[in-house]
């Protein structure tokens, strides 16, 4: 872990997500002294809980032409600086016979002028390029939409800041702020492994804390209007589109269809709910079969294909400023100088926004730091490769684990030791994570148990739900750091998680490997005995 | 109505109703001894999930599978584990074939080129400078050596000793010879119509036969495989229209036509699947019906150990000839633990299988070598050869060992009716 050394920093910013991730790599780019702090691990809020759609802005191009330009701009930066992160699978939007197809033309149309390319394709010309999808169509526009893991990418982005000098805490929960007259200047913070608790000091705070932005806010005593609203996904076990599928009419629950890795994802649902809850999303059976019912409109092979997974996130909604009943709800991306908006100097809220624009949310936080800062430097975020995603050298891979780990690592793949049989050895076959993976993710990723190691890897994210792999990949860890007890505490924890998104639904085959897992670690291995500490950090789940 | 669809759960060949249990991988003959090959769960539907996702990740372990199916045997599920692994060699590889493995896939033209000079090629097959050069150039490995070709054909001699006999039986089946009785071993057809004829049934070949394509489909020449297979389902349809039943004596050319036509090939079988039959099959229900008798030689003595093949295992068809030549008193009848031989047809040819094949069958050689019978049973002419260069031990198919411990006159009797 990170050492604070110092601990004045020019900006300090709050949250591991996509948005914080973002921010701390433009200002360590632009030369400031940054630390991040993120309460659990990286991507644990809204980030990790999404489509994993790059989205083209088709989708908003009717309802939000301002969005629906952002994400085409913002969408073709990041196929560039983000290769390794994306792929370009390109995506449908179709007309079903009960949808009204003269929307069709008026899609196309804003399509246009937002800058998105829309090709209208003849029905039989789509089941062509994508088999899966629903053969009664009656229209269908192609767009540039693309698949993106944001585990990858925010973790490159926190890798890019590192190399720039950005400090990083993670596991560090900011527990007050410290505010010297009208100014912020530090935050106390609580180190959620041990509970000791720090204070460290900046002259700007970013708040990138997503929905919980609002409680850092409160700390301040600064009010934001957040409306968190929970969305539900199911991931199939297996791909079975290779292009994102949407519905073309106005946005609706459960219409996107995103193959992501060797999994598809059929998402959303749309629910409010108070802000306590958010540290604990379940998805309940209703949500289940709306998700399937209407996933089966976009790929009717839905219905008979396994269902790994479901899993909930929340969308940070903010209600406009210029609202005071706080009903109108802004879907851009929103920047809080709170030294104007509330006579508290040295703090700033980002947020609103969304996983497709965090780049330009960085920027846009970055410049009014350094306008507070006084320091004029040019963003080089929309040109600069992350870690990862530099040019390609020309190697030859060969083992699937070889050619899984460079798609998961880009060109950092290098890092990974290879080529003897113990490096070599499959942790996780479903995703062919090897052992030198596992090492370099533990060394390089701060990773600090197997749920940290699943979002850097892939580990347990396939279609064994870690029936396999969790123990050896413990091993893998435990040998690294010679605690057992930990790893079998770790192990319990991982299984238990791994067994919440399976819960929703759990039948069939899904429950058959459920059963066979529980039978492995409770009855083979007794685990569940063996572990002293069965405390459910919720927030992992 | 989304849950309901969810209970009929299916997927191309079972992939998804693998539970990562890994019991395939325990009973793969090939992970047994390199550890570099995935195992057939993670060759099979655990990186089919990626090659769904982009054929790049089309892995070349995958030529190590031997498609010994020992894999779909093992699984508790049902998953078709070897099909997912050869159809994904059919769709994924990106080589073409080399001559080496057209070659070797080629059992029927190289058949039809050699016979005719069996008696030079046989000879020059075996010298060293002849097997080097295959070893240097070909890649096939000089410790191979190819089974002798039979200067008569086995068509040959059926049309002169035998056709004209058949068709006073009341009784009629077809029979698919296989490329391996036609070119290298006319024999066990000869002993086949011997035995058929015995008990009452007259012999008839197929009107047009073509090899069952399982070396192009192991070579990678799925095309050329899927024509031969329509032919033969065309000439088999034919037999079954007559009230024929189709058998063989090969294990191999049988489960390749009843599940391969249709699993890897797309060839539709279901209305002859169910009438192509192992001789032994056959002969065996047969008495157990009691529609046929068998009568033995009381002084045929010999030291049998019967060889599971691995197709032999995937049709669950190992107790129809056991029980059949454990009917034979004369029989000292020993049961092999079933394992995998190594060679696999073709594969063990292949220079750089060569190790790999021999370590998988050392188990199997051990065991015969301390039973020492006086020969081994097998239903499949590949594992005779591999077993026969690796312990010298004869091997006999076990329709060769009925007829040898036939009493034919006595069994005609017992069968006239």
């Amino acid at each position: 872990m990170t050492t604070v050394n110092n601990n004045h920093y020019d900006v300090i910013v709050i949250g591991g997500g996509i948005t914080g991730a973002g921010t701390a790599r433009d200002c360590a780019m632009r030369g400031l002294k940054v630390l991040l702090v993120e309460r659990h691990d990286f991507s644990t809020g809204a980030t990790g809980r999404n489509h994993g759609l790059m989205h083209s802005g088709a989708r908003y191009a009717v309802t939000d032409h301002e969005s629906a330009k952002e994400c085409i701009q913002e969408n073709m930066i990041l196929r560039k600086i983000a290769r390794h992160c994306v792929e370009e699978t390109d995506g449908l939007f179709i007309t079903l016979p009960e949808d009204d197809l003269n929307f069709q033309a008026t899609f196309v149309q804003k399509c246009t002028e937002a800058g998105i390319s829309a090709e209208i394709i003849d029905p039989k010309q789509a089941i062509i390029m994508e088999p899966s999808v629903n053969p009664e169509l009656i229209g269908a526009v192609k767009v540039p939409d693309a698949s993106i893991d944001p585990f990858r990418l925010t973790m490159a982005n926190v890798l890019d800041a590192q190399l720039h000098g950005a400090e990083v805490l993670v596991y560090h929960e900011v527990v007050d702020v410290i505010i010297e007259q009208d100014r912020m200047v530090g935050v106390k913070l609580r180190n959620n492994h041990n509970g000791e608790e720090l204070d460290v000091y900046a002259t700007v705070t970013v708040n990138a804390a997503g929905i919980w932005g609002a409680l850092i806010a409160q700390m301040a005593g600064v009010k934001i209007n957040m409306f968190p609203a929970k969305g539900s996904l199911l991931i199939f076990g297996h791909r079975v589109n290779n292009m994102v599928i949407n519905r073309c009419r106005k946005p609706a629950n459960a219409d996107i269809l995103v193959p992501d890795d060797a999994v598809c994802v059929i998402g959303t649902t749309s629910v409010r709910i108070p802000i306590e809850e958010c540290d604990d999303m379940r998805v309940t059976p209703e949500e289940v079969e709306e998700l399937l019912a209407e996933g089966m409109k976009l790929a009717p092979s839905l219905g008979s294909t396994r269902i790994l997974r479901g899993y909930a996130g929340v969308r940070p909604l903010v209600a406009s400023d210029d609202d005071p009943s706080g009903r109108s709800i802004s879907r851009g991306i929103v920047t809080l100088d709170h030294e104007k908006r509330d006579g508290l100097a040295g703090f700033i809220t980002i947020t609103g926004g969304k996983m497709m624009t965090y780049r330009l949310m960085a920027e846009e936080v970055t410049d009014l730091v350094c306008q507070k800062l006084n320091i004029s430097k040019n963003c080089d975020t929309a040109t600069t490769p992350l870690p990862g995603s530099e040019p390609k050298e020309e190697t030859k891979r060969f083992s699937f684990s070889q050619k899984a780990a460079e798609g998961r690592h880009g060109t950092l793949d290098k890092e990974i030791e290879s080529g003897d049989a113990a490096s070599d050895a499959l942790v996780c076959e479903c995703e062919g994570v090897s052992v030198g993976e596992v090492r370099y993710a533990v060394t390089k990723l701060h990773v600090h148990n197997l749920i940290n190691l699943r979002r850097r890897t892939r580990v347990g994210m396939g279609t064994c739900q870690g029936e396999l792999c969790a123990c050896r990949a413990a091993g893998v860890m435990c040998s690294d750091d010679k605690s057992a007890q930990k790893a079998i505490n770790d192990l319990n924890g991982f299984v238990n998680e791994r067994w919440k998104g399976m819960q929703p639904v759990a039948w069939g085959d899904n429950l058959a490997e459920a059963q066979l897992t529980a039978t492995i670690y409770q009855g083979l291995l007794g685990v569940d005995k063996l572990a002293n500490e069965r405390r459910i950090e919720y927030y992992e789940i | 109505m989304a849950t309901e669809t969810q209970t009929q759960n299916v997927s191309v060949n079972n992939f998804e109703q693998c539970l990562k249990c890994s019991i395939c991988t325990v009973y793969c003959p090939v992970s047994a001894v390199t550890p570099e090959y995935p195992g057939p769960k993670q060759a099979g539907p655990d990186a089919e999930r990626y090659r769904m996702k982009n054929k790049a990740f089309f892995d070349d372990a995958l030529k190590m599978c031997l498609n010994c199916k020992r894999c779909e045997v093992a699984c508790p599920n049902d998953v078709h584990i070897g099909d997912i692994i050869q159809a994904a060699r059919i769709k994924y590889n990106t080589h073409r074939p080399k001559l080496r493995d057209m070659m070797l896939a080629n059992t029927d033209f190289v058949g039809t080129m050699a016979s005719p000079f069996a008696a030079i090629a046989n000879p020059i097959l075996k010298l060293k400078p002849m097997k080097a050069v295959l070893h240097g150039v070909m890649a096939i490995d000089k410790h191979r050596t190819f089974p002798d070709y039979s200067s008569r054909k086995f068509e040959s001699w059926f049309k002169k000793n035998a056709a004209a006999l058949q068709d006073k039986f009341n009784k009629h089946v077809s029979y698919f010879h296989g490329c391996y009785v036609n070119y290298n071993y006319p024999q066990l057809g000869v002993d086949f119509v011997n035995v058929m004829n015995a008990v009452g049934y007259g012999v008839h070949l197929l009107e047009k036969e073509k090899c069952c394509g399982v070396a192009l489909i192991a070579n990678g020449m799925p095309k050329q495989a899927k024509r031969q297979g329509e032919v033969n389902m065309t000439s088999m349809r034919k037999a079954i229209a007559q009230g024929h039943q189709v058998l063989t004596t090969s294990s191999t050319c049988t489960f390749t036509m009843r599940d391969e036509y249709d699993h890897l090939l797309g060839i539709d079988n279901h209305d002859v699947r169910d009438s192509i039959s192992l001789a032994t099959r056959f002969l065996y229900q047969l008495i157990e019906k009691g529609e046929i008798k068998l009568a033995f030689r009381e002084d045929f003595k010999k030291r049998v150990a019967y060889h599971s093949a691995c197709h032999m295992e995937r049709m669950g068809w190992v107790p129809y000839s056991t029980r059949l030549l454990r009917m034979i008193p004369g029989i000292d009848f020993v049961m092999l633990e079933s394992q995998c031989c190594g060679i696999s047809g073709t594969y063990g040819f292949k220079k750089e299988n060569y190790e790999r094949s021999q370590a998988i069958g050392k188990g199997l050689f051990d065991q015969i070598k301390e039973v020492n019978p006086d020969c081994v049973a097998t239903d499949c002419e590949t594992c005779k050869w591999q077993i026969e260069m690796s312990t010298g031990t004869p091997v006999m198919n076990p329709i060769s060992i009925i007829a040898e411990a036939l009493d034919v006159e006595k069994t005609r009797e017992l069968n006239k009716q």
